[in-house]
């Protein structure tokens, strides 16, 4: 699934990373606890999240992710994009919730990837 | 060529925003060396897990990465409160983190073991009142 897809199917703002939005996405993960995030490797995957930290962007890196989705209408802060930027993720923020957002990217196709090491 | 690349962090243990800094360089150091980008998310994630650990538990440390032809070594240091129950520690889901951590993100317990199973290697050294040292190996 492309960036700009979840971006339309979750009616979601871009915050930074528009150059990237045709980035194909593989899996999908959606938590508040960055520790269960990083016990999976995923290829290619957007991060849906309700924190919001420097962690949270760090966290993606770590795991090199595309995409982080903001849910609730949470706004990274200016240190998390810059962050963002300088790894080439995308950030968006949909005004749905975490169950709902999750719900509709799986209802279309994008599972998530449970493949431990 | 069996040339050791050497690299040494001190890790802060007063900031939490700022946490994984040493983690984030040894990613790009990593990159720059051509590594194999498995081995890279390996050693990124278990060395971020250990990292945020001495911040949040430890009151920083240090952190020394050596880079061998054969496997990466991780070595976390720090003199923070140590580890009561090592086996207990490793248990998933298991944590002493207060509430305040885990609104931030961390404190599910699964660190250590997140740690193990990203690498081919872990031993802890603990003491209590004198502190941890944490080695990790990655073969390559
Ligand atoms: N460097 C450390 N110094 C002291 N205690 C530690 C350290 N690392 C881990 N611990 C202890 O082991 C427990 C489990 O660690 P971990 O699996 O990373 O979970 P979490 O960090 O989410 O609590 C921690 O809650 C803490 O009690
Ligand atoms: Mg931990």
């Amino acid at each position: 699934m492309k960036i700009s897809m979840i971006r339309d199917l979750l009616d979601a703002e871009i915050v930074c990373g528009e150059e990237n939005l045709e980035r194909d996405v593989f899996s999908a993960c959606g938590s508040d606890m960055m520790s269960d995030v990083l016990a999976y490797v995923k290829d290619q995957a957007v991060l849906l999240t309700g924190l919001v930290n420097a962690q949270v962007v760090r966290t993606a890196e770590m795991m090199d992710m595309v995409c982080i989705v903001f849910v609730r209408s949470k706004s990274p802060t200016v240190e998390m994009v810059e962050l963002a930027k300088e790894n080439n993720i995308v950030l968006l923020k949909t005004k749905k919730r975490m169950y709902e957002a999750c719900g509709k990217l799986y209802a279309c196709g994008l599972v998530g990837n449970k493949t431990a090491v | 060529m069996s040339e050791v690349v050497k690299l040494h962090f001190d890790v802060d243990g007063e900031d939490f925003t700022s946490a994984g800094q040493a983690s984030v360089q040894v990613k790009k150091i990593l990159r720059q060396l051509g590594i194999n980008p498995e081995i890279i998310r390996k050693v990124s994630i278990a060395m971020y897990e250990g990292e945020i650990n001495m911040v949040i538990h430890a009151g920083g440390g240090y952190a020394d990465i050596l880079i061998y032809e054969d496997r990466i070594e991780i070595h976390l240091v720090d003199h923070g409160p140590g580890i009561a129950n090592v086996e207990m520690a490793m248990r998933e889901g298991w944590s002493t983190a207060p509430d305040n951590i885990r609104s931030l993100g961390f404190g599910a317990g699964m660190g250590l073991p997140n740690m193990k199973r990203y690498t081919d290697d872990m031993k802890i050294d603990s003491a209590l009142g004198e502190g941890t040292r944490i080695t990790m190996r990655i073969n390559l």
